[in-house]
């Protein structure tokens, strides 16, 4: 599916201004247009992403995910960018998470200072040691390199949870981009999880629980802000996690990109098959309580987290992993433990935070 | 063949239940010396690498694999006494054990009726028909001759009882009356700009071809011997097609909005089982090169046996991920009051059939695909679609055909138009008349003026 592209190459013109020359092919649509379009129709179609789906309203506290990887850099740079063109009126922090890994993290973290810097935006940072008393480090020194996406992933979710309300934002937005989202969709089909398959795709998050989080990025192709940091020189990091080469998701990555190849508009059919799908709607909701351990939002008696800390406080790695075994399947709703308000968050166990 | 925990993606749990991929060099054995099942038989092994190798003995196996088509057959009431049956015959494996164990099932039919006294329960009929690709595949045409000679002594050897045997040039789809059919549907398939499209296309008019054959000669079921591979396989591509309302309307055991309904009696079994069947009982089978190499249908069954590789039961997880889909009020036998069909029939239908619910929602299909139609499909604009078309058949398209199968331009579209078969066309304006009768019906007496609607 090329776009009619001129042989002579010195008569070619961007296609969306016919002024200037074209020096990028865009991801999406294999459109050859100049850098300054690029910027622009890159810019608005988030702009219109944003609007469409209500995503802000004026006022509120915004927490930007920055973990100093290109989507998230992208993700500041463009959401402050927006929040000044168009009057938002939204009020933007970084916040960081900081999960104990040396030679990832703390060379990640140092871009994020940088970008609070640049943006002006104000930054926090929560880390895995002082939250759980665990760093990835320490994790994959137990377990090894198999399952570690899964500690991570659930303790990140809860430490952004955390940080959010330290900051005292009303919304999160993640760099989450569309390669992500299809790759989840993919990723819930060859894995059996129905339930998740019909939520992944929602632009929104969690309006029910602590923190809702949104998905500016959603339509958005990873290549595009690649080449968007690249054009505009944004300061990101950019090596992947060290510890991730295992995770089962890099099957559907690989088969993606091999798709894009084919057929660039897959990305977005994929993501548009997982919004259509006729997922009955009792299939979707598990019942949602509180952790008995720590009061977070859980379905099961201990939030997911607390069940993996404890599996490895006790030495026992696989707890929590691969089927539920055992007693966890209780739905009572507890009512929340009112712990003391922690200023400092130190224990050993998911700390007690009031939500 | 148990089929793996979902929850764990890493695999760990799988490692210790299947996949005991140990290549047998000789015929000799593996842990078991005695079938697991039975455990009196030698097991088999088939020394393919593949799983569950050397756990059931011959007669297990295949009864088995019987098992789960005898199950499918009676608890979807796909073959009926009464039925006239068309099994749809590539040659390939999967088609030929459906073939084969529909034979089965009408040997046993007859046995009963010939020993009953009062011959109450007729035998089913049962048709061959083999789809004829030359015309689009050119260099095939002399492999074609070979295969069409042997699916004749094989369909004859299948006797008694007789079966006809249809076969049938793909470009047959245009009707008698067309001039040079061969030509057109080259220039059909020439003008499609992609090429999954034009596969996807050509397998279209395999099905209408399919569809025709049955209606012409009277058959009143069409067997298609798709297996739990290819429907994974399916589930896969219709999701990066964008096609994931129509997905659950593909992949039922019966599929019911064709003129003549479709069943899938081997949905639940493997292509594993059935090429090992196809060993264990000599079933030849022919494979014809009509596959392009290139485009993303190949993309994805080649994923899919990477991740096979990695965990033998991931097609069975795909496909059961996917049945939980909601399926569509066409997806079972329709129920019938006619009095040719047995009372244990229509009450088993009527008991099966309780389990979707009885919404019948008015769907648009798309004339290429069939596939039913999300409503806000198709008055919404497409992400980055810069006009809205006004012909009709864009309009009546899915998302997904628009994309990949019509001309983009308005006039190559019309050519376009001009070569499909009658019969999509038909349904564009079907499809056309029938909302604005629908419409209208509902605002009639709010209506002054007495206006005709002009088609």
């Amino acid at each position: 599916m090329e776009a009619k592209s001129k042989k002579s190459g010195a008569t070619r013109l961007c296609c969306l201004c016919n002024l200037r020359r074209p020096v990028l092919k865009r991801p999406k649509t294999l459109q050859q247009i100049c850098r300054e379009c690029f910027y622009e129709v890159f810019e608005e179609e988030i702009h219109q992403v944003i609007v469409q789906n209500r995503l802000f309203k004026s006022g509120e506290r915004v927490a930007i995910g920055a973990s100093g990887g290109k989507d998230s850099t992208v993700l500041a740079y463009v959401l402050s960018e927006l929040n000044r063109r168009h009057n938002y009126g939204l009020d933007l922090f970084l916040l960081s998470i900081d999960e104990g890994i040396t030679g990832y993290r703390d060379d990640s973290l140092e871009t994020v200072k940088r970008n609070e810097v640049q943006y002006g935006l104000p930054l926090q940072i929560v880390s895995y040691k002082d939250l759980y008393g665990w760093t990835m480090d320490d994790i994959v020194k137990m377990i090894g390199l198999k399952n570690n996406c899964t500690f991570c992933g659930v303790f990140r979710r809860q430490a952004l949870d955390r940080g959010a309300a330290l900051l005292k934002v009303d919304k999160l937005v993640t760099g989450h981009n569309a390669d992500d989202i299809a790759e989840t969709v993919l990723l819930n089909i060859l894995r059996g999880d129905i339930a998740r398959l019909s939520r992944c795709t929602s632009i929104t998050t969690g309006e029910d629980g602590p923190i809702p989080r949104c998905k500016p990025f959603k339509y958005t192709y990873e290549k595009e802000i690649v080449m968007y940091a690249y054009f505009k020189k944004l300061d990101y990091f950019s090596t992947e996690c060290i510890y991730s080469p295992n995770a089962y998701r890099g099957f559907a990555r690989e088969f993606i990109k091999d798709l894009e190849r084919l057929r660039p508009r897959a990305i977005l059919d994929i993501i548009k098959s997982g919004e259509d799908f006729r997922i009955a709607t009792t299939t979707k909701m598990p019942e949602q309580g509180t952790c008995e351990r720590c009061g977070y939002i859980s379905s099961q008696k201990w939030c997911k987290a607390c069940v993996l800390l404890e599996g490895l406080n006790r030495g026992l790695p696989k707890m929590g992993i691969g089927r539920p075994r055992g007693v966890n399947g209780d739905h009572k709703k507890e009512t929340k433990k009112p712990g003391p308000a922690v200023k400092s968050i130190e224990s050993k166990q998911c700390g007690s935070l009031d939500f | 063949m148990a089929c793996n925990s979902t929850g764990c993606e890493s695999g760990c749990y799988d490692r210790e239940k299947d996949n005991g991929s140990k290549i047998v060099e000789d015929a000799v054995v593996t842990q078991e010396s005695v079938c697991v099942k039975c455990k009196c038989n030698e097991p088999m092994t088939f020394g393919d690498g593949g799983s569950e190798d050397g756990r059931f003995c011959a007669e297990c196996f295949r009864n088995n694999v019987f098992g789960k088509f005898r199950l499918a057959v009676t608890s979807h009431a796909m073959i009926t006494p009464s039925d006239n049956v068309l099994v749809a015959f590539s040659g390939g494996s999967s088609s030929r054990v459906a073939l084969q164990f529909v034979h089965e099932l009408q040997i046993k039919a007859l046995k009963n009726y010939e020993a009953s006294r009062d011959r109450s329960l007729a035998v089913f009929g049962v048709g061959v028909a083999f789809v004829d690709e030359t015309a689009a595949f050119p260099a095939l045409s002399t492999e074609m001759i070979d295969a069409i000679e042997w699916i004749r002594s094989t369909v004859s050897s299948l006797s008694p009882p007789a079966k006809g045997l249809h076969v049938v040039p793909i470009e047959s789809v245009f009707g008698s009356d067309s001039l040079d059919p061969r030509d057109r549907l080259v220039k059909l398939l020439d003008s499609v700009p992609d090429d999954t499209g034009k596969e996807d296309l050509l397998l279209h008019l395999k099905m209408l071809c399919l569809q025709k054959v049955a209606s012409e000669n009277g058959y009143n079921r069409l067997v298609v011997g798709s297996c739990t591979s290819r429907i994974a396989s399916h589930v896969l591509t219709a999701t990066v097609k964008g096609r994931g309302y129509s997905l659950s309307a593909d992949i039922q055991h019966v599929d019911a909005r064709w003129k003549v309904p479709i069943v899938l009696p081997l949905r639940d079994c493997v292509r594993q089982e059935i090429t090992r069947l196809c060993l264990l009982d000599g079933l030849k089978t022919v494979e014809l090169a009509c596959r392009s190499q290139s485009g993303i249908n190949d993309l994805v069954s080649s994923f899919v046996a990477l991740l096979q590789e990695e965990n033998p039961s991931r097609e069975c997880t795909i496909v059961r991920t996917a049945a939980k889909l909601t399926p569509f009020y066409f997806n079972k036998i329709p129920e019938t009051d006619d009095s040719n069909v047995p009372m244990a029939t229509q009450r088993r239908l009527k008991r099966f059939n309780l389990k979707y619910d009885g919404s019948m929602t008015t769907e648009a299909f798309c004339p290429i695909c069939n596939g039913p139609q999300n409503i806000s499909d198709s008055s919404e604009l497409d992400y980055f679609e810069e006009g809205q078309e006004s012909d009709a058949l864009y309009a009546a398209c899915c998302s997904s055909c628009r994309f990949q199968i019509l001309p983009q331009d308005g006039s190559s579209r019309e050519q376009f138009g001009s070569f499909l078969p009658d019969h999509m066309i038909s349904q564009v304006k079907h499809q056309k008349v029938n909302s604005q009768a629908y419409l209208r019906e509902k605002i009639k007496d709010c209506l002054l003026l007495d206006d005709e609607e002009v088609v």
